[in-house]
């Protein structure tokens, strides 16, 4: 499959990233050299195959419901960017 | 055109665990901003989640309770959007796996029929946290405390057509998870909240119409209002040729309409897949048996043994098993008088108008119910009138004992010695001479009437505590003779 | 200082010099300080220097070994890779996103190895979030191989990779998505260890690819790489994927000897695409082995080829949503002066994150989304499946799967920068491994004009025993693994 300049441009705006104008078409040409290599799935014969996440196949544990964590919110709140009266701020959010 | 509503619900329950659903951090509420978030409900670098076990037993009992078919296998999956409140940037949910599949949930009409729901689903997902707008200028505060809850999310079929029925479902639904110990339900506080999609279609047509989604509804009577509103806006837009936008809705409570939800306009992709951070969750069939066996038993069974095993009407059958606590007081009254309809109708009555003007629930009221039985008793055996009934009801909402102390010390004894009676009888006719002609001038339709003021008096006389039936049974002989 | 040069020595020779008293943990962590000091500004293998708490955690431990309470690796300093969270130490990733993160817990790795006694001088340089193969993409300045200063050291461990190479410490820590331990240990002539998919946690480990991350030794020798496997190694019921298998004392096993051990030689890994050097050295490597016993049994794994495009697939899909947390909201960095929600989204996330991390990002975002998720992702899924089914059936005619680690020695920096997909080629041997969740070895096999050249041992799930003790029997009989460079010259 083929990727154009707005195909690339909608999927960075769902990550989140801006691509400058100018490296638009260096983005654009890489990106496609990844879905030429990754495309080779395509030849591969997949009927019948379950899809596989995670490598053992394994089945999940399960935690008992169990308070272990106390309040630690001043050490995890030293990383923050933006902090006040407890909160972590951003830009007024309108709904 | 006359158009037919269709909508289907989707409750999001938040389940009643000690921990979060993948941390362990506290699952309670009103705390400080962000002390109840820990790194896992951060979503800081390296960490991980880990599944709480009460949580997969939450959502079984909860598809057990539905008779829903039980995922043995089901699995998690992330559901990726940017926002806030969203602390990785993804929400873990169960998109292509759910816990719980297709049940079916007969809901109680107000007028005692029964309406059933196709449950199409339920699976677990985690909370987001809240945005606080208010507190400071120019910004919004994020508060994650409540990221990381446990929540069950419930979908129906599009199965309802009036708002009455989708009122009637939450009820029915509530009142299910309080019976299952798995959420308090409490819509007020968020514990319960409903999306509602609906759509209009003409009526006779079997297609759907273009659906809005109206988000967090918090409370029955909202739900019923912007079911209301929504449907008019639905069908004025068709009526005038336009068309409806599929999109997200929000209910304006203050101004009592909905609104579109201008964040949520840009069209999401959700990217849900395996969420590679938990495996598959299985359950076996020991384990199902298990949980199936340490369930109550629920409001749709018990309503039924009630209307038969105590000759209940369907619709005070419906109104006791709504609360498992209503019910339990119920059965243990019963068991102490034997007297099912006397119980059912002082539960229903008095005693849930005085629960109500106090605001307090059946495991808070002063009465328990062997003092109910107490004074239920006391009415069957004749020792009280039913105006008397409430006189002892107030002693014993007051803490004043029981209904036999209440008799003895307020003196509520009924009378109904014939001599005594007839003495106060005599008093009440010598001192009203006027009273006497007019009675028996008048023809017997009048006399009736005129019966009620000679009955007052006697009433009055012996501070209301004379038998009403043997007293008029009385006067009518005097006064013919 | 004793006899034995602590530059060379193995993690076990330490120990014992260390239980013997000729050296104390405390002079072993200077002179491994004043080295890092004099010669990381030549290497930049290490981003942050730990000097105050390793003298502190040296002396910790000397109390420990003279009180007759050590375990085998009380004492011994390490590097740790930037990638996993260090408490109250800074821990970058090697982004300018995570330029001022200190977080305030510590990776069940790290805990496990302080609890073994071990003392951490620093953290090592990687590629950013671990996305590359040549250690290019770090924020801080490409880390050079000490082998030939002009040249790549591998990525995305290269910084621990080269740290060990150059003598900054004897063992390292590293993690493995795609070939992140194997191959940098591969151009750097050392040894190392991805352990089976669940072997070790994952917790405190900040994720590039969920279900292929592991994490694991970085050392000298096999038997270091044993030695430290056990310290890390075992069921944490914080992270679910972590297996809950009962861990071998690796280093006990490494007694006895490989005869009659079957190893398979997949065609696929000789075609054209590997250097006929590289075949030779690593042939020679494996006659060494069959001179221990082994047999040798050529096999097939038809869709070698097949796993790189499934694993650009797989590893940025999962990246690109492991990485939406970094937002601008509660760490990392945050842009100046946003000018609203989404302002602050695209501008935290367009600046902190460098080029190749973007680019993967796209990338998994793409094979996600709405219309191609069954084209790429599903279909990669499956293809994962056939992949690790290739190996079942490998596995039921041999019992170690023996190859190259890489196609080529350590190439110039710079080289493959303009090309992505060339630089994804690098990885063409050890990428089915993780796809499969299998463990890896690389070790040290050879040289071609002056550089290392790697062999890789592939084992059955949970069996790095085997593979530990077939690599350790040749390290018995070869010294690749005893060569160094010569780092004061090559500057």
């Amino acid at each position: 499959m083929s990727v154009t300049p707005e195909d690339v441009v909608q999927i960075a705006h769902l990550a989140r990233l801006e691509i400058a104008e100018n490296e638009l078409d260096t983005v654009v040409e890489r990106f496609g050299r990844i879905l030429e290599l990754v495309d080779e799935l395509q030849a591969v014969d997949v009927s019948d195959t379950a899809p596989m996440s995670n490598p053992h196949d394994d089945i999940q544990r399960l935690r008992p419901d169990v308070v272990s964590r106390g309040d630690n919110r001043e050490a995890l709140q030293s990383a923050a960017p933006a902090v006040e009266e407890g909160y972590f701020l951003v830009p007024k959010v309108i709904d | 055109m006359p158009w037919e509503t269709v909508m289907g619900l989707e409750v999001h329950l938040q389940l009643a665990t000690d921990s979060k659903i993948f941390s362990g951090s506290p699952s309670r509420f009103g705390a400080e901003p962000n002390v109840q978030a820990d790194a896992v409900d951060l979503g800081m670098p390296g960490m991980l989640p880990v599944l709480n076990t009460r949580a997969v037993e939450f959502a079984v009992r909860f598809g057990l309770g539905v008779g829903a078919k039980i995922g043995r296998r089901s699995v998690f999956d992330r559901k990726n959007y940017f926002y806030p409140d969203l602390p990785k940037g993804y929400q873990i949910s169960q998109f292509f796996e759910p816990i719980v599949g297709e049940g079916l949930f007969e809901v109680p009409m107000p007028d005692g029929s029964l309406f059933p729901i196709r449950i199409l689903r339920a699976h677990l997902e985690e909370d987001a946290g809240k945005s606080v707008h208010d507190a400071f200028p120019d910004q919004t505060g994020i508060d994650l405390n409540r990221a990381g809850t446990p929540l069950l999310e419930i979908v129906t079929e599009p199965d309802f057509r009036t708002a009455e029925q989708a009122v009637a479902y939450l009820k029915a639904l509530h009142s299910l998870v309080t019976y299952l110990g798995i959420s308090d339900g409490n819509m007020s506080e968020g514990s319960m909240r409903c999306d509602v999609n609906i759509s209009l279609r003409p009526v006779g047509s079997d297609t759907l119409g273009t659906r809005t989604e109206i988000k967090n509804v918090n409370s029955f009577r909202f739900v019923e209002k912007a079911i209301e509103v929504e449907t008019e806006r639905q069908a004025d837009l068709l009526d005038n040729g336009e068309t409806v936008t599929q999109e997200t809705r929000l209910y304006d409570a203050d101004r009592n309409e909905t609104r579109s939800m201008r964040s949520k306009e840009v069209a999401n992709d959700y990217r849900y897949f395996p969420e590679p951070d938990l495996l598959p969750v299985v359950l076996d069939e020991a384990t199902i048996e298990s949980i199936a066996q340490s369930l109550p038993e629920l409001p749709g069974p018990k309503r039924a043994r009630f209307i038969e095993q105590y000759t209940l009407s369907d619709y005070d059958a419906a109104l006791l098993v709504s609360s498992r606590a209503m019910a339990d007081y119920f059965e243990s009254a019963v068991a102490d008088c034997d007297e099912p309809k006397l119980v059912a109708n002082w539960i229903l009555g008095d005693l849930s108008a005085a629960m109500n003007r106090e605001d307090l629930d059946i495991d808070q009221t002063p009465v328990s119910a062997s003092a109910l039985a107490g004074l239920i008793t006391r009415i069957a055996d004749n020792t009280l009138s039913s105006k008397l009934a409430k006189q002892v009801f107030e002693g014993l909402w007051l803490g004043e004992g029981s209904a036999d102390d209440i008799i003895e010390a307020r003196g509520l004894k009924q009378v109904s010695d014939t001599g005594e009676l007839e003495a106060m009888i005599d008093d009440v006719i010598t001192n009203n001479p006027d009273q006497v002609a007019q009675y028996q001038a008048a023809d017997e339709a009048k006399q009736k009437k005129l019966s009620g003021f000679f009955v007052g008096q006697i009433m009055k006389a012996s501070k209301g505590q004379a038998n009403p039936q043997l007293v008029s049974q009385l006067l009518m002989k005097k006064l013919s003779d | 200082m004793s006899p034995t040069d602590p530059t060379k020595a193995s993690a076990t020779e330490l120990s014992t010099a260390l239980a013997n008293g000729d050296v104390s943990s405390l002079e072993l962590t200077e002179h491994f300080l004043e080295r890092i000091k004099r010669l990381n500004p030549t290497i930049n293998a290490v981003i942050t220097v730990t000097e105050d708490a390793a003298r502190q955690d040296a002396i910790e431990a000397d109390q420990r070994i003279a009180a007759g309470d050590q375990g085998p690796l009380t004492g011994i300093p390490l590097l740790h890779k930037d990638i996993f969270c260090t408490n109250g130490v800074l821990t970058t990733c090697a982004s300018r996103m995570l330029d001022n993160f200190v977080p305030p817990y510590d990776a069940t790795v790290v805990a496990r190895l302080r609890d073994a006694g071990t003392v951490m001088l620093g953290k090592t340089n990687m590629d950013e979030f671990a996305m590359g193969s040549s250690n290019e993409t770090s924020f801080y300045g490409p880390t050079v191989n000490p082998w030939d200063v002009s040249r790549v050291p591998g990525g995305s461990s290269g910084g621990s990779a080269a740290a060990v190479a150059a003598g900054f410490a004897p063992l390292s820590t590293g993690t493995d998505t795609g070939g992140s331990i194997r191959q940098p240990a591969a151009l750097c002539g050392i040894t190392g260890l991805k352990p089976t998919y669940g072997r070790v946690s994952r917790l405190g480990i900040i994720a590039f690819a969920s279900s292929l991350d592991q994490a694991g030794p970085m050392t000298r020798t096999v038997e270091d790489a044993a030695l430290m496997l056990s310290a890390i190694a075992g069921m944490d019921s914080g992270d679910s994927t972590s297996a809950d298998r009962p861990v071998p004392d690796f280093r006990a096993d490494l007694g006895g000897n490989i005869e009659g051990l079957r190893i398979g030689i997949p065609r696929e890994y000789f075609s054209d695409d590997l250097d006929t050097a590289i075949a030779a050295q690593v042939k020679t490597a494996l006659s060494e082995l069959e001179s221990e016993g082994a047999k040798l049994i050529d096999i097939d794994l038809p869709h070698t080829r097949d796993a790189i495009a499934t694993y650009y697939v797989i590893a940025p899909a999962e990246a690109s949503t492991n990485l939406s947390r970094y937002d601008g909201v509660r760490f990392g960095h945050r842009c100046a002066q946003p000018k609203d929600l989404e302002d602050l989204y695209f501008r935290s996330r367009t600046e902190g994150f460098g080029d190749e991390v973007k680019r993967r990002i796209l990338v998994g975002t793409y094979v996600l989304s709405s219309g191609f998720y069954d084209a790429y992702f599903k279909r990669a899924q499956q293809v994962r499946r056939i992949i690790s089914e290739d190996f079942s059936r490998a596995f039921e005619q041999v019992d170690v799967i023996a190859g190259p680690a890489t196609p080529g020695t350590a190439f110039p920096l710079g080289s493959k920068n303009n090309d992505p997909v060339s630089m994804y080629m690098e990885d063409i041997y050890t990428l089915a491994v993780n796809l499969a969740g299998l463990p890896g070895l690389s070790l040290p096999a050879g040289a071609v004009n002056g550089l290392p050249v790697g062999l890789q041992l592939i084992g059955r799930a949970f069996d790095e025993s085997t593979l530990l003790k077939a690599g350790h029997r040749l390290q018995q009989r070869t010294d690749w693994h005893r060569r160094a460079p010569d780092v004061e010259v090559s500057r």
